[in-house]
């Protein structure tokens, strides 16, 4: 009889080229490489120096995305880069993508978009895949039935060169989660909720595969959200098994061949699952039923509580700094919070979804005045469907701006910035000091949290909302 | 890559636990497409104020900190972002070994391949190292062993354990690029699998 296999085990094994030793890494066969303009250059200054050029153009995918404007070009028809140095750095990866013949998907393409949402939308990301990318949050991919990984810019380079990586095997962890999610908790709370169980470096050394009956009814948008913030709980890659819903996403999108050929391609990757007796080095089980949405106090990911719970009395030093930076003190209810900012957007949760769930709290009413609201498209085709629905017009007419897609305020080096002291509750992934601009103050929360927060102008649920609008007097018709 | 075998010098130790890549290198000073001069920037926003100018009075600023070639630092180093420039920013700081009793995948992988040596003690010993701020250690590669002075002035050694391949290639300066690249036979042959 086989061994039974875990479907990190089957990715694992029909992708090694040279098996593990005592003293050497297995070498790993790379499908699907995804680059962009930050983590690229040095990758690409190897091959000059080496004299090699990439070994599967074909393979490797780029976009602009991190560096990127997301303000419209000025009168003079110039974009508004925050730096030469960043227009230096997208004018680079042009250059290096046309020096050595790779698909990027520049400006002018209608697919250009933040890297973990072009890929799937483009059909590029597919199951039973191998995927890179200099970029933590790599594990979106692994949604659908991938194993992705962020890796280093030396890594870039190797993969460029050799289409390979050299890699230990990881751990297993299985996190099981049964039971429904409650009305009004998403995948973004579902993941907070995981990363405070584990711990922000409780999945370091790990691969972890989502299951269970809470997991299988997420669609495919909620499970990037999912997989994207692996990373936040110190694991390199999260990964669910492809099924109906996975299959259902991906067809007729643009890198996939179609009909008969489609359906023979989803036979193969419906037997990825994992076998029923395959055993995981570590198994953790929560109920969906218990999760609330959910908000981070700390400058951690894992840092989180029920948004109608009090922030926690810090127990050591670091916490004690958390709060400090934060200005928050232990016991504070979190809804006396005054926000600042609002920002949603991300490879986290920038998709239509995300932008859907905000539109549908922010019709007919209007974010408090204090507040500055940001809304940031993934890709320029959910900017599309989003304008084709008219969100844009809730956004705006809420007092939102609506920008063009890319990265934006989540890693800030664009020039989206949050001012020092001020409070930004962000769909994005990161809390960390100084994550959104130096001094910046975030709090993460699900696309649905934050335009209840941007309504209400401080730390707000969506069911809070009704009550607190018409007192405030900010409900129109 | 630069060859480490062994060092022996004083300790800066940063104590807080999770200290992510964005403290390490804030973004903003990625958008270059070189690591030249990016040591300038390492703790930029722990160290410098609005202006660019050093915070008197912080740990990084003093003189002793660019010669300690050994950081330790609070559990769980170098969580968050696959920036290698983290890495390179220690490098270019002055650090060439970072040792706490946890290190993230991502920044321990990078700093291998880097030439930053990550070590990963027990939690016993970390927490005794974090006591030894400014005092003189030694991380040998070779032996697989930090050596510290206890009170009484008696040397102890402990040992660590590191991925063999990140060692053998560190100790002579290899860059893993090579043994890779020498492996194209391998490579062919996968891809011209059925």
């Amino acid at each position: 009889m086989p061994v039974p296999e875990s479907l990190f085990d089957k990715l694992w094994n029909a992708h090694v080229v040279q098996p593990q030793s005592k003293t050497t890494p297995a070498i790993i066969y790379i499908d699907l490489h995804l680059v962009h303009e930050v983590t690229s250059p040095q990758g690409f200054d190897l091959l000059r120096e080496k004299g090699i050029a990439v070994r599967r153009p074909e393979r490797t995918l780029a976009t602009l995305d991190h560096s990127t404007p997301t303000l419209p070009p000025g009168a003079d028809g110039q974009r508004p880069y925050i730096t030469e140095q960043a227009q230096r750095q997208v004018q680079t990866l042009r250059g290096n993508c046309r020096e050595f013949g790779i698909e990027l998907h520049d400006w002018d393409s209608p697919a250009r978009g933040i890297v973990h949402v072009m890929g799937p939308e483009l059909g590029a990301t597919q199951p039973g895949m191998t995927i890179v990318c200099g970029d933590s949050h790599t594990s979106t991919h692994g949604a659908f039935g991938a194993l992705a990984f962020g890796i280093g810019t030396t890594e870039v380079g190797y993969v460029l060169a050799t289409q390979c990586l050299l890699q230990n095997k990881p751990r297993s962890m299985r996190v099981n989660i049964n039971g429904r999610l409650g009305e009004g908790v998403t995948a973004k709370d579902m993941a907070l909720n995981i990363i405070r169980h584990l711990g922000m470096n409780g999945g370091t050394g790990y691969v972890i595969e989502y299951a269970g009956s809470a997991v299988r009814s997420l669609d495919m948008e909620s499970r990037m959200t999912l997989c994207n913030l692996t990373i936040e709980a110190g694991a390199r890659a999260g990964m669910i098994a492809p099924d109906e819903t996975t299959i259902e996403y991906l067809r007729g999108r643009a890198k996939l061949p179609q009909s008969e050929a489609y359906e023979q391609l989803t036979e193969k990757w419906l037997q990825l699952a994992t076998d029923e007796a395959a055993v995981f080095d570590c198994e953790v089980t929560l109920d969906a039923a218990d999760m609330q949405a959910t908000i981070t106090y700390g400058t951690d990911p894992g840092m989180s509580v029920a948004i109608g719970d009090p922030v926690p009395v810090p127990v050591n030093a670091s916490q004690e700094k958390a709060l400090r930076y934060m200005g928050f003190d232990g016991g504070q209810a979190m809804s006396e919070r005054q926000v600042d900012v609002v920002f949603i957007g991300s490879c986290t949760n920038g998709r239509i979804s995300d932008l859907q769930a905000a539109a549908s709290v922010l019709r007919g009413r209007r974010v408090a005045d204090h507040v500055r609201m940001l809304v940031v498209p993934g890709s320029e085709s959910i900017r599309k469907q989003a304008e084709k629905e008219g969100l844009h017009e809730i956004f705006t007419r809420a007092g939102a701006e609506w920008r063009l897609p890319g990265c934006s305020m989540c890693i800030a080096m664009n020039g989206d910035l949050v001012a020092p002291g001020m409070t930004a509750v962000s769909t994005s992934n990161r809390n960390f000091e100084g994550r959104q601009g130096a001094g910046a103050r975030t709090l993460l929360a699900s696309p649905e949290t934050a335009a209840a927060c941007a309504v209400t102008g401080h730390v707000a649920r969506v069911s809070d909302l009704s009550a607190a609008c018409l007192e405030a007097g900010q409900e129109v018709a | 890559m630069r060859v480490f075998t062994k060092t022996t010098g004083p300790v800066l130790v940063l104590e807080q636990e999770n200290i992510d890549t964005d403290q390490i290198i804030p973004a903003r000073f990625l958008t270059a497409t070189s690591f030249d001069g990016i040591g300038e920037h390492a703790f930029a926003d722990w160290r410098l104020d609005a202006a660019g100018e050093p915070i008197s009075g912080h740990k990084l600023n003093e003189a002793r900190a660019r010669l300690s070639p050994i950081l330790v630092a609070g559990h769980n180093f170098g969580c968050g972002s696959s920036r290698e420039h983290a890495p390179h920013a220690l490098l270019g700081f002055g650090f060439r070994v970072v040792i706490s009793s946890q290190i993230a995948d991502i920044f321990k992988n990078n700093s291998q391949n880097v030439g930053l040596l990550p070590v990963e003690i027990e939690p016993q010993q970390h927490a005794r190292l974090l006591q030894l701020d400014g005092e003189g250690i030694t991380v040998d590669l070779e032996q697989c062993m930090v050596t510290v002075r206890a009170t009484d002035g008696a040397e102890q050694c402990w040992a660590f354990t590191i991925d063999p391949f990140a060692r053998h290639c560190l100790l002579r300066g290899l860059d893993r690029f090579d043994f890779l690249y020498q492996a194209e036979d391998a490579i062919q042959a996968y891809e011209e699998r059925p």
